[in-house]
């Protein structure tokens, strides 16, 4: 679905990206993890050019992403922290959203409606807590139902009720075969979810294996243990 | 139609900073032709005031709002939506609701005042004004990230144009008395929007009259259609030159 292939970027002096090369396969749900600054979030803001990288190519369905925009339209994102304009209400917000595509695909409000935003739809953005604005940025990534749904640090600022309709939501997802990257520091919200695993350190990959493989590498069950394992032996 | 467009409109429109500006505007605008008997004198105050704000507030408040609206931009980015189209819509919709907040608070008390020639290119002088600083100030937005940075080099563009500016040429002035300069303040004065705006309404005004030599060199360029022309271009360059760059840089802007 997604072929990375050499990207590097830098940041001015430091080299954010190092020659990285990855592919994500539709109907996996990809666990993107790695210590805070390894490069993650640029990733995968580079895969929706949000950031410019400064060599490599990114494929996506087989087409070079480079000097295009409309392969965006099959990927929902949903931002570590989003803010919207203040003065806009919800329902306003996602009219607007739905309003900006040209070709809309069969709207998905499942999200809308378990996490009770119609409820909130008169309210400005402005005055909407972190955690609301959080699930707002959820309900407009799945809202076009799309085949790839990049999702960074979904659950950080979510209550442990609006933590588990997102999850169910996400399995849901990914039974139809759609290819979903999440970027997360809380690995036993992983387990249930990732079915691959990705591990980025300072810029590099080091290593790419699935969930069934880590596991019987290091005989562990649980995430946070098989990585324990793992980084110790490289 | 531009979608982002209407959308960064409607968003402004309802902020309350534009409409505190609107209001000011007006109450100025207001007092200083009914306490002015002369109408041509209430124009000059009209100036100097329009001269004064209208640039200070466009380059402040369009840098803030910029900057305000990065995440959302960011989302933006995130959908099948072309980078070209977001910087478009994102001007288009500052300089259309900033221009009618000036049209609501100024520029329809002017017409009322003083419905001529002078009143109109007064008008379109300060929207021209307001299209200018936004420009500005979407460049310095686009050039910094951060926050202050841009805050900073537009508040200095600002000073540089309505105060800093004058000291100059004034310095030049001085220092080249011996020399046949005129013609060379025409052009000192087309680097600087907020004196080019300046230059063009007092030489629709008998006071040009007071500025000697200079004055008539002035009024023989500027006060003919020619000239007018001429400056027109110049300020809507003025315009166009920093929104084009800012288009191109953000392009290849890391988010």
């Amino acid at each position: 679905m997604i072929k990375v292939q050499h990207i590097c970027k830098r940041f001015g002096n430091s080299e954010v990206l190092k020659d990285i090369s990855i592919e994500f396969k539709a109907g996996t749900c990809v666990a993107l993890i790695g210590p805070n600054g390894s490069g993650k979030t640029t990733l995968l803001k580079s895969i929706l050019q949000m950031v410019h990288v400064d060599s490599g190519d990114i494929l996506v369905k087989g087409e070079s992403i480079l000097g295009h925009w409309e392969y965006r339209g099959l990927i929902g994102f949903m931002p570590q922290m989003t803010r919207y304009p203040e003065n806009m209400t919800i329902k306003e917000v996602i009219a607007m959203m739905i309003d900006m595509r040209q070709n809309v695909p069969r709207l998905d409000e499942e999200l809308i409606k378990n996490f009770q935003i119609s409820g909130l739809y008169h309210k400005r953005m402005g005055t909407l807590s972190g955690g609301t604005r959080q699930k707002v940025g959820a309900c407009l990534a799945f809202l076009f139902s799309p085949l790839v749904l990049i999702l960074d640090e979904p659950t950080a600022g979510l209550d442990p009720l609006s933590a588990e309709i997102l999850k169910q939501k996400i399995i849901k997802e990914k039974a139809k075969g759609k290819l979903i990257i999440i970027s997360s520091h809380v690995l036993s919200e992983l387990d249930e979810l990732a079915s691959e695993v990705v591990y980025m350190q300072e810029g590099s990959i080091l290593f790419q294996k699935s969930m069934a493989e880590l596991k019987s590498e290091t005989h562990e069950l649980k995430l946070s243990k098989i990585l324990e394992k793992k980084i110790l032996e490289v | 139609m531009n979608k982002i467009y209407k959308y960064v409109l409607a968003d402004i429109i309802r902020n309350r900073m534009i409409l505190f500006y609107s209001l000011i505007m007006l109450a100025l605008s207001l007092s200083v032709f009914s306490l002015e008997d002369i109408a041509s004198k209430g124009v000059l105050s009209m100036l100097n005031l329009i001269l004064m704000i209208v640039p200070l507030f466009c380059i402040i408040f369009s840098t803030i709002y910029m900057y305000q609206s990065s995440e959302f931009i960011e989302l933006l980015i995130s959908q099948p939506i072309q980078r070209k189209t977001i910087c478009r819509g994102m001007f288009m919709g500052l300089i259309s609701s900033l221009g009618l907040a000036f049209i609501l608070g100024a520029g329809w008390v002017i017409l009322v005042f003083e419905p001529n020639f002078v009143g109109v290119l007064l008008v379109i002088c300060g929207l021209l004004l307001t299209f200018i600083f936004s420009a500005i100030a979407l460049l310095s937005a686009v050039l910094f990230v951060d926050k202050a940075k841009g805050i900073g080099f537009s508040l200095l563009t600002w000073l540089f144009y309505s105060i800093l500016f004058d000291g100059f040429v004034l310095f030049l002035i001085f220092q080249f008395s011996d020399y046949p300069i005129e013609k060379v303040m025409i052009l000192i004065s087309m680097i600087n929007p907020i004196d080019l705006a300046r230059i063009m309404i007092l030489m629709q005004l008998d006071v040009s009259a007071l500025m000697g030599y200079t004055g008539a060199i002035f009024k023989d360029f500027f006060g003919t259609m020619e000239g007018i022309t001429i400056s027109f271009s110049m300020l809507i360059l003025w315009a166009i030159i920093p929104f084009l760059i800012s288009a191109r840089k953000f392009k290849s802007k890391d988010l």
